[in-house]
């Protein structure tokens, strides 16, 4: 597999550097060279967070990106900012539940997903929103190998915190495409 | 060999010191590397060590030159404007011979500067800031994993030449997470070996031996000069003559020589794989020590080399050492970026063939 | 015959650099007295930073340090981490505790490190040639101040007791004199109290001896002594600001 790179984006608080690292942590599990870069700074006082994740077969040149092939946007500011970063032909994920619009773009794959409105009618639990759309991140982008996640959760998740990894794996799969 | 995990660059420095039988860090708050001091504040403890968060980073060094004076395997970290601070401690650190290891997140100036990534600090962290004849060692890792090993060894190289040795990355390698294997852990010194291993140590002299003291001053001049010429000339001979290192790619037919080190290099091998697709043959010397620089290597560049190109991120601070190391053979030229932004392979591919082209 | 005066094991025998009259050679000998008499010569680290005293430990029969201006409570913090069980001291004069060295200062006392501080007050730099300190007093010339300290020019003397005992982590803080034979013996008990203090972990201990500095002063070594007492102590009484019960 050639260099992919993602780009997660959105409030703090909405998971986002999580999600770049479960993406991470299943690359790093499946055998492949990756990187995860946080902003840091006063960038994050905002209460915008964001990180960029490179998953490939070869040694990663740099951890910071130009371009991106993947833009995971959850809140409109990030559209706006990272949106003239993706590629042509990438595939840009918009969480509907902040951002109301169309992407006006056809030089990309678009998928729109309600996390928050997911999380709370299929999962049951609206906390789990970035769980949502990371599993539709994982099973529409071809960054890694869904299947990993059982043990990137069973990683992270210990503890108290064990006895939220059905409820996880319940909304890595609670998406569908419209 | 452990486990791989994930791990932040920063977290990943600090755990490796521990697991190199670390038990003393100071520390003081500066970004990019203020993962490195909460680390250790919730770490060091447990491993039987201690913590202190220093009043300033002037403190920090000054307590690092106690406990390495008193036989502890110390850390402390800081990131470029808190290590001009300590410069006058890097300095007290070398003649007093003390084993030191430093870790500079840096990020760009002059001034505060900025907190974004840089390498500005080639001049501070290999020319010192601090007065006198004096060097501190100083590795350059391009990756998280590298860095943990080069930490591994700084501390038994500190103890070896005890000297002040220095891993300078720079904030990317800092903030990011890789994938890292953290080698086997070493024991820590317990306190009642030091005198034994350390036997200049200060650790009270228990009425078995003279007195020990551990001198920065030295009021005549014979006594100073007998010391820099006999104590100190030597260790760094021998330092140039055995630490200096280098990783060297495709040297053989290159057109044009990168030099490049820590993270610029990871960007500059990318930006040759698109000059080679663009048929421009090129070669890279990495170096993995900034002091001493590896000259030597710049032996084995082509002679038919047209150029040999600094990389780097500062207004051209190594291009000094290579226009040395190369001593005239070849054009030399600058590729750079500043302020704390990064070069892009794009970037470095253009600016490549454009050199080219106006030579 | 009763021996009544003995060298203490805690003084080298080695001549001293000190000037005719200066009150270094009184301090070190207390310390060093103390330290003999607890039996903790061998288990004792000083450190000595900038200053006339920096290469007091050539005198003292202890481990030893010298440490850059202003710094030895860093220097001192370190090694205590490393030894905790051995005693540490910090043996400072007013240039380099009263000015360049304040941050740290105030944050060992912050800290209540386990150490004791004995800072030697002679009102002027001596090791540069009698230059103005933070504590040099109202109208006393200095090189720097070669019509006498003024306010105006360089604002008051600095009582660093009164402010050290404002911080919670200094538990013992006292001000001595050795203008005269009873000031020395108070000193001596002042310095044995720091070091129970520090043996007990009871937090910072700081002791102020008031010094004297005939050569920068331009007096003679009993004209110094009197100096001291007539100008020196209206001005920094002598006094214990704080002091735990277990010491008392």
């Amino acid at each position: 597999m050639s260099l992919k790179r993602i780009i997660v984006a959105g409030f703090g608080g909405q998971g986002v550097l999580l999600i770049g690292q479960m993406i991470a942590y299943a690359a790093m599990y499946g055998g492949k060279e990756v990187t995860w870069m946080p902003t840091y700074g006063p960038e994050m006082r905002g209460g915008t967070a964001n990180c960029t994740v490179c998953v490939s077969d070869d040694p990663i040149a740099s951890p910071v990106v130009a371009e991106c092939d993947v833009l995971v946007a959850m809140n409109g500011p990030s559209l706006e900012k990272f949106g003239p970063m993706l590629a042509p032909g990438g595939d840009l994920y918009i969480n509907t539940t902040v951002i109301k619009e169309k992407v006006d773009r056809d030089d990309v794959n678009v998928y729109y997903v309600d996390t928050t409105g997911i999380a709370e009618e299929v999962v049951g639990n609206g906390k789990t929103g970035n769980m949502v759309m990371l599993g539709a991140v994982l099973r529409k982008s071809d960054v890694v190998d869904i299947a990993m996640m059982d043990q990137v959760l069973e990683y992270k998740m210990t503890g108290k915190k064990a006895a939220l990894i059905p409820a996880n794996k319940k909304a890595l799969t609670a998406w569908e495409q419209e | 060999m452990g486990e791989k995990k994930l791990m932040k660059g920063n977290e990943a420095f600090a755990l490796a010191a521990i697991k190199a039988g670390c038990r003393f860090y100071f520390g003081y708050p500066i970004t990019p590397q203020n993962e490195i001091p909460e680390y250790m504040s919730r770490e060091l403890a447990k491993a039987g060590g201690a913590f202190i968060q220093a009043e300033s980073e002037l403190a920090s060094i000054n307590m690092a030159y106690g406990a390495a004076a008193a036989g502890g395997r110390v850390l402390i970290s800081s990131s470029s404007p808190g290590i001009a601070l300590m410069q006058e401690g890097f300095s007290d650190l070398a003649v007093i011979q003390a084993p030191v290891v430093a870790i500079n997140v840096m990020r760009s100036g002059p001034g505060i500067g900025g907190i974004q990534p840089a390498q500005a600090d080639y001049f501070q962290v290999t020319r010192g800031g601090g007065n006198g004849d004096y060097h501190v060692i100083v590795y350059a890792p391009k990756s998280i994993q590298e860095a943990v090993e080069m930490i591994y060894k700084s501390f038994d190289i500190a103890d070896e030449y005890r000297n002040p040795v220095m891993i300078a990355v720079d904030g990317m390698l800092g903030q990011m997470m890789e994938p890292v294997v953290i080698p086997e852990a070493i024991p820590a010194m317990e306190e009642d070996e030091i005198g034994k291993y350390k036997p200049w140590a200060l650790t009270g002299h228990k009425n078995k031996r003279e007195h020990n003291t551990i001198n920065s001053v030295f009021l005549q001049q014979e006594v100073l000069e007998d010391f820099n010429l006999n104590v100190l000339a030597p260790k760094y001979q021998k330092a140039e003559a055995e630490l200096s290192e280098a990783e060297c790619i495709d040297l053989e037919g290159a057109e044009v020589v990168f030099v490049a080190y820590g993270s610029t290099s990871r960007v500059v091998l990318e930006a040759m794989g698109m000059l080679r697709e663009q048929g421009i043959r090129t070669g890279l010397i990495r170096p993995k020590t900034l002091w001493p620089f590896p000259y030597k290597v710049f032996d084995n560049i082509d002679p038919a080399t047209k150029h040999v190109v600094s990389v780097e991120l500062s207004m051209g601070q190594m291009i000094q050492d290579v226009k040395l190391a190369v001593n005239g053979r070849f054009p030399v030229g600058l590729i750079n970026r500043v302020g704390g932004i990064l070069l892009s392979p794009v970037e470095i591919a253009e600016k490549t063939k454009h050199l080219l082209e106006v030579k | 015959m009763k021996t009544v005066f003995e060298w203490t094991k805690g003084m080298l025998d080695t001549e001293s650099h000190y000037c005719p009259g200066c009150t270094h050679g009184i301090a070190h000998r207390l310390i060093m007295e103390v330290l003999e008499e607890r039996g903790d010569l061998g288990n004792t680290i000083g450190v000595t930073p900038v200053g006339c005293s920096i290469i007091g430990h050539k005198y003292m029969n202890v481990d030893a340090i010298e440490a850059s201006h202003g710094r030895a409570p860093a220097v001192a913090s370190g090694i205590k981490r490393v030894h905790p069980d051995s005693l540490v001291f910090t043996y400072q004069g007013d240039g380099d505790l009263a000015s360049i060295g304040t941050g740290e200062l105030i944050h060992v006392a912050e800290r209540g490190e386990n150490i004791c501080t004995f800072f030697i007050n002679n009102a002027i730099y001596g090791m540069t040639g009698g230059q103005m300190a933070p504590t040099t007093l109202l109208g006393q010339k200095t090189t720097t101040c070669v019509d006498g300290r003024t306010v105006k020019q360089s604002g008051s003397p600095l009582r660093i007791c009164e402010m050290i005992e404002t911080i919670d982590g200094a538990v013992y803080v006292e001000r001595v004199s050795l203008h005269d034979p009873a000031g020395v013996r108070a000193a001596k008990k002042a310095i044995e109290r720091a070091f129970k203090v520090q043996e007990l972990g009871l937090g910072y201990a700081f002791v102020e001896l008031l010094s004297t500095c005939p050569t920068n002063w331009g007096m003679t070594p009993v004209q110094s002594l009197e100096w001291v007492k007539t100008n020196m102590i209206p001005y920094y009484p002598v006094k214990q600001f704080k002091c735990p019960e277990e010491v008392k």
